[in-house]
């Protein structure tokens, strides 16, 4: 019935079932193979990330709105990831750069919708908007079906340990600076102030929005971390200097 | 003095969560010591109670070490009734919430923070323990050794119930890495990895003292399943603690590196967690049940190097169209394509095992509700690298289609070969001559599939519909539907889902009555499978 060839294929293939450790042996060879010709060579491969113009880590209190993001799922609804479609890019704007996430440990793509997109709602709305919808969605969103986060305007914002944060940012690869870690608590506080003087902190962050997110300037709360965060997703990189062409990949 | 020395340990350790809930640098870990500490010291007291001690004239009495260590098997049965049970009702409940807003409570029981739970719930607290005790009872009776490391098995037990109660109730807490399928935080990640490398040792050690000269096929998936998991916890795994008192961590890895180690990961929780673990338990589990041997030993050696090489490069295909490098998501679609051909391999192996005993279908619910799982895992292996595809994922991608593509996996593949082998396992591990009642697995196979076609076609015609409405444009070049007009179009689907939620569950509460009958022992009175049929009347 059977060819030599798969005779002695198999003859072979009876050592392997007669030893454990040839067994385990192969078998974890057999599974490193695909890792590490397809997850090793992005950290290589240097046109993985665009070169954009904009991209800063992400201000204290934005990291500490990111933070609860991350801490309520709220990625298991909302995508941050627009892909290079029509009705994606006239929906949610510009498809998203690999560079735009370059900061976030995690990533926080997503794989549902949920909910729409976020990757470019930074600016759409108002402060006052994102607090109403966090607190009751169907109050501004009759149709939506996410669930409420009122909780978050009566909790007040951790700041203590903000430093730490990103000192640990800093360990994984995210440029903060000495300065800006040392800095980090105040940093917090001024940008939820729309009175604090605001000059050095802006020098660290470009492009940063300062005020009082919450509509309750009395308290720094985790409502005012997460609009801030909101509201910066998807600003940072300057299209108008960007040349796709250029970084295709 | 038995038992004394875990109780010590035991207590130890509740100890430790005390002090670090009084120290905890933020709130939510300090509660969630508290957590820790209240189950370890429960654990400690039940410990405590069965410390036995020797007296002069009454040594302890000797245990039996001769046989099978099936103690454990037990318990692994009954926590994966448990587990599957809660997975299954909080997927319901997750269900109803995007059905009925109203019903998120915040923010314990909140969306965001529930479906890990159910998740994780299903995954790897009722599939974990299904596994775990299907293995430990597959690799003794192939092997004919009792499992190595005296009562290491426990602790892997143990542990690994620990871990689940500590990553459950983290996620309430709101303690998560934000990483689909690998929630846990750090610290409940080390343990993990220590109690992983336990059932590692156990495993890998009973099968050295094998008194049976050849490995069974089983063990190959089993002991694969348990190496690659172990290498994608480390690796996914890796970040940096912001406070060793505290909660939260920060991933080693950013945006597009850190989004394909991640799915590298989740799709190979799906491939070896999900897929290669089970295809262990269908080895051992449909030829006994069938009482015939495996149909084809080649086969098995193909599909089992295809499967385990091709699955691992599959990862990209969840993130076709996003910032990930193009050769990297064309290099995930062409693996993802050409895993169909060993998935297949598996389930043709499965089902071409029944032949010459097709008739047994008609009397034994058992071996029907493995027949319909591998029918699910064929039918799921066929539409996932279709859903790999770059074209057809560009409609399916963030659509529910996606959420009814696993659960005619996990529902129908790996629930039902669960129930079939638990089926097979409770009259043997408690000694009893038959199960309580075969017409009662019957209703379980019927609620539990109709509740799998309900819930899958349901998602189908979602999944399909929102991504069609999503892409929409009129003849004047507008898109046609606002977002929120989307959501609207979902509800009626999201109600029926939750009814075949609700189906699925019904017949796993069939399941829990029928193995705690038969485990105390009764028989039901019933007319037996296939007997209703009444005598045919010669024709006059």
């Amino acid at each position: 019935m059977s060819s030599p060839i798969t005779n002695s294929i198999l003859n072979k293939h009876q050592k392997i079932e007669r030893n454990v450790s040839i067994l385990l042996v192969l078998s974890l060879l057999v599974v490193t193979i695909g890792g590490i010709v397809e997850v090793a060579p992005l950290f290589w491969i240097e046109n993985t990330i665009e070169k954009v113009d904009g991209m800063r880590p992400y201000t204290p209190l934005e990291l500490a709105g990111r933070d609860i993001y991350v801490r309520e799922g709220c990625y298991l609804c909302h995508s941050q990831m627009i892909r290079p479609f029509r009705d994606e890019v006239e929906r949610y704007g510009h498809y998203s750069l690999a560079a735009e996430s370059m900061y976030d440990h995690p990533f926080q793509w997503g794989s549902k919708r949920t909910g729409p997109d976020l990757a470019r709602v930074g600016g759409k709305y108002s402060n006052d908007w994102h607090v109403q919808h966090l607190t009751d969605p169907r109050s501004v969103v009759p149709e939506s079906v996410m669930p409420p986060y009122s909780f978050l305007a009566d909790k007040d914002l951790d700041t203590k340990a903000i430093g730490a944060h990103l000192i640990a940012n800093s360990r994984v690869g995210v440029p903060y600076t000495k300065d800006m870690i040392a800095t980090a608590e105040a940093d917090m506080k001024t940008q939820a102030d729309a009175a604090a003087d605001s000059k050095d902190f802006l020098k660290r962050y470009p492009k940063t929005t300062v005020g009082d997110f919450d509509g309750n300037p009395n308290r720094l709360t985790e409502m005012d971390a997460l609009v801030a965060y909101l509201q910066m997703l998807g600003t940072l990189v300057d299209f108008s200097a960007y040349n796709p062409t250029q970084d295709d990949r | 003095m038995r038992y004394a020395g875990s109780a010590i340990i035991v207590a130890f350790g509740a100890l430790l969560a005390l002090l670090a809930a009084a120290v905890g640098q933020d709130e939510a870990f300090r509660a969630h010591m508290w957590i820790a500490f209240a189950t370890l010291g429960i654990g400690a007291i039940f410990l405590m109670r069965r410390v036995q001690f020797a007296s002069p004239g009454h040594p302890l009495p000797i245990e039996d070490t001769s046989g099978f260590l099936d103690g454990v098997v037990r318990y692994g049965v009954i926590a994966s009734l448990f587990w599957g049970i809660a997975g299954f009702l909080v997927g319901i409940i997750i269900a109803s919430e995007l059905a009925w807003p109203l019903l998120n409570l915040e923010p314990y029981f909140n969306f965001g923070r529930l479906r890990p739970l159910h998740t994780s719930a299903v995954i790897f607290a009722f599939g974990g323990n299904a596994l775990m005790a299907t293995s430990f009872y597959v690799v003794q009776r192939t092997t004919r050794a009792r499992l190595w490391g005296g009562n290491l098995a426990w602790f892997v037990f143990w542990g690994y119930n620990f871990f689940i109660v500590m990553a459950g109730t983290g996620y309430l807490l709101g303690i998560t890495q934000g990483r689909e399928y690998a929630e846990p935080e750090w610290y409940v990640d080390i343990w993990l990895t220590i109690v992983w490398v336990c059932y590692l040792l156990v495993f890998l050690g009973t099968l050295v003292k094998r008194k049976e000269p050849h490995i069974y096929v089983a063990n190959w998936f089993y002991l694969s399943f348990i190496v690659t998991v172990a290498m994608l916890h480390l690796v996914n795994n890796i970040a940096v603690p912001v406070s060793f008192l505290g909660s939260k961590s920060y991933s080693a890895f950013s945006g597009v590196q850190d989004a394909l180690v991640q799915w590298w990961y989740g799709h190979n929780a799906v491939g070896f967690f999900l897929t290669a673990g089970f295809l262990g338990m269908m080895y051992y589990f449909v030829p006994k049940q069938a009482g015939r041997p495996i149909y084809s030993y080649r086969l098995s050696i193909i599909h089992f190097w295809a499967l385990i090489f091709l699955y691992i490069w599959a990862g990209p295909h969840h993130l076709h169209y996003t910032a990930l490098p193009d050769w990297a998501q064309t290099l995930g679609m062409v693996f993802s394509v050409m895993l169909w051909m060993p998935s297949w391999g598996g389930m043709i192996n499965g089902l071409m095992t029944l032949s010459g005993a097709w008739d047994k279908l008609r009397t034994d619910p058992i071996l029907r509700m493995f027949v319909l799982s591998l029918a699910f895992y064929g039918m799921s292996t066929f539409e996932g690298p279709l859903m790999s595809i770059k074209t057809v994922n560009s409609l399916s991608h963030y659509t529910d289609w996606t959420i009814g593509h696993v659960h005619s996996g996990a529902l129908g593949w790996v629930g039902m070969v669960s129930f079939g082998a638990i089926y097979h396992l409770v009259p043997k591990l408690w000694n009893r001559t038959q199960l309580y009642s075969l017409r009662m697995v019957n209703w379980h196979f019927w609620l539990a599939t109709l509740g799998i076609v309900v819930y899958a076609s349901v998602m189908w015609v979602s999944g399909i519909m929102q991504g069609l409405m999503w892409r929409e444009y009129n003849d004047q070049g507008f898109l046609v539907y606002s977002f929120a007009e989307t959501v609207a179009a979902m509800h009626p689907y999201y109600v029926m889902r939750t009814f075949g939620g609700v189906l699925y569950l019904s017949g796993a509460l069939v399941m829990v009555f029928n193995v705690y009958k038969t485990i105390k022992g009764d028989i039901r009175d019933e007319i037996p499978m296939g007997a209703e049929a009444p005598a045919l009347q010669p024709a006059e």
